[in-house]
């Protein structure tokens, strides 16, 4: 078991890294490009007169990435490492949470632009690195003339071992500086920095790069102008994260390369978790990987979840009890290993499909059955998507599309369905190009048509939404004015066909065989999880113990307390009945009636009106547990009172 | 551009304060002043040695490696008694002290936010170290402001005055270009300061725009169109270009590369897009809500919650005796701060839907205070019960609401 889980894990963190990369690389070859230009206006800095003229401005990059901030790491760390690799070695990456002041910046600065000096030169010089890491001068001129002995030592060994590496990089690197977070930056130290620097420029060629969140505005806000006019800035947009997410869920979800799928209500989770809560695509991930730890974890048949090769030979080995499984899941064990084959390809031809079908779909206007991909794929999985109203409507709309528009879907479904090696599509695109054909030959036909259909196809060449129904209207009436025309009959045939096709593939999973093999489908278990709900619960623990302690005699009958239940418990149910501030020698009382209901013999030893040490002690100790939870704090308003913190009092 | 020649040769006045505004040309002067006339000084920036030890040091290397000597040994300085002494050998080590040494410490404002004995100590530096030394101070703002609440001694003050239209003129033409002559780029400087002169007397920022627009104004000598006398011709032709400079350009809307880059297109600066225009922000779904709702807490006073965001709140009393500051916009008085319960009570009632209160909405408020659309109101009893301030403008609040 746990190796068929490594296979699908490293699989599925492999294509998520292509991916990142491919989707990142337009960007971060702009910023190189960006870097690579101010470089050049560096070197070339001749006795130019506009040179003289112009006091050097730093240049700078912001880099807008959106609001989803957990998965700009990656981005960084993707930037930092493709800059080492091609301009500088010189990369230094600050964080806000690092830099209260202008002090601990250069110090950090500093730190990470000689770790990766050390890197650079192998630990020859590390005496005198150890020395400075005891008392580093930091200021830009030890900076300045740490960058100017690099310089040199670089300059001199170029014809060392070093070659391949140095020849990449230009004679004199710049030295970047990456704002992770330009947010969170105090004003004072990112102004103080840039007028430092701003005075060193000639010196250290310097390039800053803004990681910004929110919007460029956020630069002028930060900045005053003296400040922003020594930066010459240039914006670079990072890809949205919606589309990034799609991407994702194309290349991941959508082919057949990557054998474990999701179901409906779980991808419906993480989507919506995506949407409505993060933007953060990282965290998309994680959810989905943590989707195959628990369909690898729970599910006994996950085993057989492996490229479609595999599975004929792990169908074969599978042990006693791994068949009597499946037998209980109504499935004759002789027919299994044919079973699960042809599952398999079923399920990549049902994801070939609903790629035809989007293509079909995502031209016609309004979306009836959703803009992004993702929601069809979505509504096939859910339940039979032809019984659903959208798809009639759509189907409508299909029949009543011009003919240069259908010829060229008929063309792309064709290239889809080609570009997927199945055998069993072949019979399909073949009726198709068949339809192509015969779509051409009518054209010439058409030619020597009359008027009256022509001027019927201006009709429905205007098509458009808002004309749906009148064209509607005037359709059926030339559809029972007249006979169909050849192109008509045509039409129908081809929206049929597709229809049948539908309804033959794309059944939801669920109503097929075998398909926990790939299918994950327990959302209620991924809910739980990823969005998780602390005060729920801990309301929970504390009003029910029950549902966590699992002890017969906790079991709560309705409103009343019970004096079993531990102490913090009792405590907290009286305290849900009082105001915002809370008498403590009335709570006091009231839990010592309750926990003493239950020694009703010696009732009369209590009926004294000290209440017993104990009491007091365990009273006194469920109290600061409770503080200690953040539902109460002391309040100096009224003294013996204590202020209840969580709303819904009252 | 030495308009000022002051001769301060023969007199050692403890300390001078020189101030004026934003390139106002102290710095320059000092630095001119002092190497022509080749006197021992040290020139230090406040802003750059940011700490009193970093700031003291400095002044000690530059000391030692300005008259030749080249052991630059790292000097260790904490306070200012060991600089007093250690100044004290540096000076009479290098045989300085028949003549009057001159320490510059430009932005000199920065001072006053180091240890307090920094600034009195400096004023008075000739006197405890009992040398020929004079400290200059070169400052954007007034004495007054600098004075301590001590008491100290009170240097000489100079001020340089702003430069008025006909210096920058003069300035500015004579580093002309050495293609061009010096009337034509003259008449170039007219036309730039007429346009921008209303917005910017700022020196640097101005010859940094000429230096910019200079190949536009003289694309049609270099075509050949006109010649350097026919000025009006000329301004015809860089006017347009000068004002859509001065929207862009001089706000940092557009870099000046990309500037450059567009001059060299000769494409319309509409195809890029400035800083400003990209203010659109997309935010996950309940973070907006999460704003709106932190955008109501923070402006609406809360006894107007319950009418608001109640469904059955009764009839509303008219309240007669309304003072007359609650009538003004609450819009003028800022954002008041809110706790957390309200922000979400509020949020409840403003989507539709159920909300459940999960560990993911919490990260939300906490991910918009980093990203500085709320803002945490006192820091120190973040458990107890966290206030917040909604930070963002209408017009954001209006654009995420739609």
């Amino acid at each position: 078991m746990p190796w068929c889980f490594h296979i699908c894990i490293d699989e599925c963190s492999l294509c998520l890294q292509k991916i990142q990369e491919d989707l990142n690389k337009q960007l971060l070859e702009n910023l190189v490009g960006f870097l690579s230009r101010s470089h050049s206006d560096f070197q070339e800095k001749t006795t130019e007169w506009t040179c003289r003229m112009k006091f050097r401005e730093i240049p700078t990059a912001a880099l807008v990435l959106g609001v989803n901030v957990t998965d700009h790491d990656l981005t960084f760390r993707g930037l930092s490492g493709i800059l080492q690799d091609n301009i500088t070695p010189y990369v230094a990456l600050l964080e806000a949470k690092d830099c209260p002041g202008i002090k601990n910046l250069m110090q950090k600065l500093m730190g990470q632009l000689m770790k990766c000096d050390i890197d650079v030169d192998s630990l020859e010089d590390e005496d005198c690195v150890q020395v400075s890491q005891n008392r580093i001068r930091c200021s830009m001129s030890s900076l300045i003339s740490w960058y100017e002995s690099v310089k040199k030592k670089t300059d001199s060994e170029t014809p060392s071992k070093k070659r391949n590496s140095s020849s990449r990089h230009w004679q004199s690197p710049p030295v970047v500086v990456i704002f992770k977070d330009m947010e969170s930056f105090t004003t004072k130290v990112l102004q103080d920095f840039i007028v430092i620097s701003s005075q060193h420029i000639h010196e250290l060629p310097l390039v800053l790069i803004f990681g910004i969140a929110t919007s460029p505005m956020i630069i002028h806000r930060l900045l005053p102008h003296s400040v922003s006019s020594l930066l010459c800035i240039e914006l670079f947009q990072s890809l949205s994260c919606k589309e990034h997410l799609s991407t994702i869920i194309d290349k991941l979800l959508l082919t057949s390369q990557f054998p474990f799928k999701v179901g409906e209500k779980v991808l419906q989770v993480l989507i919506n978790i995506f949407l409505y809560h993060d933007f953060s695509v990282q965290n998309f991930i994680k959810g989905f990987q943590l989707c195959i730890v628990e369909h690898f974890y729970s599910q006994p048949l996950s085993v057989l979840c492996c490229q479609l090769v595999d599975t004929k030979k792990r169908a074969c080995s599978l042990s006693h009890d791994q068949c009597e499984n499946i037998r209980k899941l109504q499935v004759l064990s002789w027919l299994k290993r044919l079973k699960v084959s042809v599952n398999v390809v079923l399920i990549t031809l049902k994801i070939i499909l609903s790629l035809c079908l989007h293509v079909f779909t995502s031209s016609l206007p309004k979306y009836p059955l959703g803009k992004q991909i993702r929601e069809l794929h979505c509504a096939c999985l859910e339940n039979r998507v032809w019984e659903t109203e959208e798809y009639e409507s759509s189907l409508q709309l299909a029949r009543m599309l011009n003919k240069t528009d259908l010829v060229t879907m008929l063309q792309q479904c064709v290239e889809i369905l080609m570009s997927s090696s199945g055998k069993e599509f072949d019979k399909t695109s073949e009726k198709l190009k068949e339809f192509l054909t015969q779509f051409q030959n009518l054209e010439e036909a058409s030619q020597e048509q009359d008027m009256s259909v022509l001027s019927q196809k201006e009709l429905q060449k205007k098509t458009d939404l808002y004309h749906l129904q009148k064209t509607l209207l005037e359709l059926k009436e030339s559809r029972r004015s007249k006979k169909l025309t050849k192109f008509e009959m045509l039409r129908f045939e081809v929206v049929d066909y597709i229809d049948s096709l539908v309804r033959k593939y794309l059944i939801p999973a669920d109503d097929r065989t075998l398909h926990e093999v790939v299918y994950f489908n327990t959302a209620s278990v991924l809910r739980e999880h990823l969005n998780a709900a602390p005060r729920t619960a801990l309301h929970t623990a504390l009003n029910n113990p029950h549902w966590y302690l699992k002890n017969q005699a906790l079991k709560c009958d309705g409103g009343g307390i019970s004096n079993k239940a531990p102490d913090i418990c009792i405590a907290y149910k009286l305290h849900l009945e009082c105001g915002r501030l809370i008498n403590l020698v009335d709570w006091l009382e009231a839990f010592s009636t309750v926990v003493m209901a239950a020694e009703e013999p010696n009732a009369d030893a209590a009926s004294s009106d000290q209440v017993d040490d104990t009491i007091h002690a365990r009273f006194i100790r469920a109290i600061s547990e409770l503080e200690l939870l953040g539902f109460i704090k002391p309040s100096k308003q009224k003294t013996d009172h204590v202020a209840r913190l969580t709303w819904g009092g009252c | 551009i030495t308009n000022y020649s002051v001769q301060r040769q023969h007199f050692s006045f403890p300390s001078i304060f020189i101030y004026g505004h934003t390139s106002s040309g102290k710095t320059y002067v000092m630095q001119t002043l002092l190497s022509t006339l080749q006197l021992p000084h040290v020139f230090v920036n406040c802003v750059e040695y940011f700490t009193s030890r970093l700031l003291l040091e400095e002044i000690l290397i530059k000391l030692q490696s300005c008259s030749g000597t080249e052991q630059t040994s790292p000097v260790r300085c904490d306070s200012l008694n060991d600089f007093v002494r250690l100044f004290k050998q540096a000076v009479a080590s290098q045989e300085l002290q028949d003549q009057t040494l001159y320490i510059v410490l430009d932005r000199a404002e920065q001072l006053r936010e180091m240890e307090a004995n920094i600034l009195p100590a400096f004023l008075r530096l000739q006197e405890l170290t009992d040398t020929n030394v004079t400290v200059v101070l070169l400052s954007e703002i007034v004495w007054e402001l600098f004075r301590p609440n001590t008491g100290c001694f009170e240097p000489f003050t100079i001020y340089f005055p702003d430069y008025s239209i006909g210096h920058l003129q003069k300035i500015l033409t004579q580093n002309h270009p050495p293609e061009y002559s010096a009337d034509f780029y003259a008449a170039y400087i007219n036309i730039l300061l007429g346009v921008f002169y209303m917005v910017c007397r700022d020196l640097k920022e101005l010859r940094h725009l000429a230096a910019l627009n200079f190949a536009k104004y003289c694309e049609p000598v270099v075509r050949g169109e006109a010649n350097e006398r026919d000025t009006r011709k000329l301004w015809k032709n860089i006017e347009p270009h000068l004002k859509k400079a001065m929207q862009t350009v001089y706000l940092r809307e557009i870099s000046s590369s990309q500037w450059e880059r567009l001059q060299h297109d000769g494409g319309e600066p509409g195809q890029l897009k400035g800083l400003s225009a990209h203010t659109h922000v997309e935010l996950p779904y309940y973070s907006k809500f999460l704003l709106i709702a932190a955008y109501l807490a923070s402006y609406n006073p809360v006894r107007t919650d319950k009418r608001f965001f109640l469904k059955h709140h009764g009839k509303i009393r008219k309240t007669n005796f309304m003072k007359k500051h609650e009538k003004t916009s609450n819009h003028l008085l800022g954002p008041k701060p809110f706790p957390l319960d309200r922000l979400l009570a509020i949020l409840y009632s403003i989507v539709d839907e159920r909300v459940a209160p999960t560990a993911n909405i919490f990260s939300q408020i906490t991910s918009l205070v980093t990203l500085q659309l709320l803002s945490m109101v006192g820091q120190n009893d973040q458990l107890d019960g966290p206030r917040y301030k909604c930070t963002v403008s209408l017009d954001f609040i209006r654009a995420v609401a739609r």
